[in-house]
């Protein structure tokens, strides 16, 4: 049942308005993996980012989409958690790293075990909209622990002036997603972050936007 | 006279000689991938697809009704507004001005949809034009305000204003153009003005030698101006008798204006796509660039050829 209900919400409410208020212009649309195991990780500016990144993938890829999303935050309330984890099958992960809990990487790994894309945002909340900030490390420790499967940066832009953090009305603009080469894993953590970073930054300046203050 | 919704035989007809065209165009591009396998054809074969899908769209949306018409023509109109906003550069602050500025377009296309004349003519340039700087002001942010303010009245005349103009010739009185009613003209002007401009790149290929303004489109020629002219005048002429109320000498010479209008329009945007730095001004039709890029003839050949028309008949 809910299963259908993620797919209706996904055709009748996120494809449409995707396509009609957003508007994506995709470059390098061949370089996204084509099935899992996978790892997408992308600049984040607003709430629509996620949503827009699951509208890439066909229909039949749905369930095996988990945005890792903070569970402080999407785990506030019954409602949100329910529709976070049902409807856009989030896998809450813990930002605070405490002592006694177990591994907080445990779901990621099973959804990867299970043949899952993970989507993922390093730096760790929206932030200023549409400003690159650093991406924090824990991307590094699921790509050791996984080095056989691929890394797909994505650059958004855009969807931080659709949507930014503390707004509630949308605001129609046309938004870029430019994909990256897949990475794998270096071998250690401070060059995969910077060929992480690198890719980002070179895929940021693939367009030229402008200016927006 | 059957009609099929909008549709009078006299429309249905001339829709069958653009398909047919079109299939013309489509075969001659197969013909040159295989006679001259080794030149690139990607953007020919991609510009002759998008014109299929564009002529489809365009003909299902006037064939079915009045109101089907309307909401498409707002609906390009949205599209070109939101390709002008996400190209120039907008202010943070003024989030909600944009919401109210999108919100002008279903308004104005109610204004056709009601037959409200008097108010179609003047709520962009006045109501719309004095309400947003309120707006603006009340978010009280002045940095770059008239920049801001500038911007967005030029985008909402040229996408909203200018582009509504064409959809207003379907709630014109059908007594006056009986043989083929309001669908005809809007057929009519979209006909023309893409005609207009496929035969002036045409022509500027083939024959394009001396520029006409270099420094903003180099790509537009005397050669090509003339050669869109000839073609359109003569198209208009032969059309005219079917599709519109004008007889005689008017027929060629509002061909001619349609032709004129149509490359300004595309220079000036021309102009202002060099301004922003950007050679197409989005991705959305392959082959051809963004929705700006297709319909930017129209927002000068509707303005004119509407008033044209109406001053002369209705």
């Amino acid at each position: 049942m809910t299963r259908l209900l993620r797919h209706l919400f996904f055709l009748l409410i996120v494809r449409p308005f995707v396509l009609v208020v957003l508007g994506l212009n995709v470059r390098h649309r061949h370089r996204l993996p084509k099935q899992g195991p996978a790892i997408l990780v992308a600049n984040h500016n607003s709430h629509l980012d996620t949503l827009a990144l699951m509208t890439l993938f066909p229909r039949r890829a749905l369930p095996k989409l988990h945005p890792v999303a903070a569970a402080d935050y999407f785990l506030k309330n019954r409602a949100l958690a329910w529709f976070a984890s049902r409807m856009i099958g989030i896998i809450p992960l813990s930002r605070k790293v405490s002592a006694r809990g177990g591994d907080p990487l445990a779901a990621c790994d099973a959804a990867l075990a299970a043949g899952g894309i993970l989507i993922l945002f390093p730096e760790g909340s929206r932030g200023e909209a549409e400003r690159l900030s650093a991406f924090k490390t824990g991307i590094a420790h699921l790509a050791k622990r996984h080095p056989e499967v691929p890394v797909t940066p994505v650059f958004l832009h855009g969807l931080g002036k659709v949507l930014p953090k503390g707004e509630y009305l949308p605001v129609p603009f046309f938004c870029d997603v430019f994909v990256g080469k897949p990475l794998a894993w270096t071998g250690e953590r401070q060059s995969f972050m910077a060929a992480l970073d690198g890719a980002m930054q070179a895929l940021a300046a693939e367009g030229s936007f402008p200016t927006w203050e | 006279m059957i009609a099929f919704g909008s549709l009078t035989e006299t429309t249905a007809a001339v829709l069958l000689a653009v398909v047919a065209a079109l299939a013309a165009a489509s075969l001659i591009t197969f013909a040159l991938t295989r006679l001259k396998p080794q030149s690139d054809w990607t953007e020919l074969v991609q510009r002759v697809r998008s014109w299929w899908v564009m002529v489809a769209v365009f003909a299902i949306a006037v064939a079915l009704d009045r109101v089907v018409s309307l909401v498409f023509l707002g609906f390009v109109s949205f599209l070109a507004l939101k390709e002008f906003l996400s190209l120039i550069e907008t202010r943070r602050a003024d989030r909600r001005v944009l919401f109210w500025a999108y919100l002008a377009i279903p308004i104005q296309y109610l204004w056709v949809g009601i037959y409200w004349y008097g108010m179609f003519i003047i709520f962009i340039p006045v109501w719309v034009f004095l309400f947003l700087p309120l707006v603006m002001v009340r978010i009280g942010d002045t940095r770059g305000f008239l920049r801001a303010a500038g911007t967005l009245n030029w985008g909402l005349m040229t996408t909203v204003f200018s582009l509504s103009h064409a959809a207003y010739l379907l709630s014109l009185p059908q007594a006056e153009n009986p043989e083929a009613g309001g669908a005809g003209l809007l057929l009519f002007l979209v006909l023309l003005t893409q005609l207009n401009d496929v035969c002036q790149y045409l022509s500027g290929k083939l024959w394009g030698r001396r520029k006409i303004v270099p420094s903003v489109s180099p790509g537009k020629t005397w050669e090509g101006l003339f050669g869109g002219l000839v073609c359109t005048v003569l198209v208009s002429w032969l059309l005219a008798p079917y599709l519109t109320p004008l007889e005689g000498w008017l027929a060629p010479a509002v061909g001619g204006a349609i032709a004129i209008a149509g490359f300004v329009g595309d220079v000036v945007m021309s102009a202002v796509k060099r301004d922003l730095g950007v050679k197409d001004s989005g991705g959305l039709i392959p082959g051809h660039g963004g929705i700006l890029d297709r319909v930017d003839s129209l927002t000068y050949t509707a303005p004119v050829f509407f008033h044209i028309v109406f001053y002369l008949y209705y």
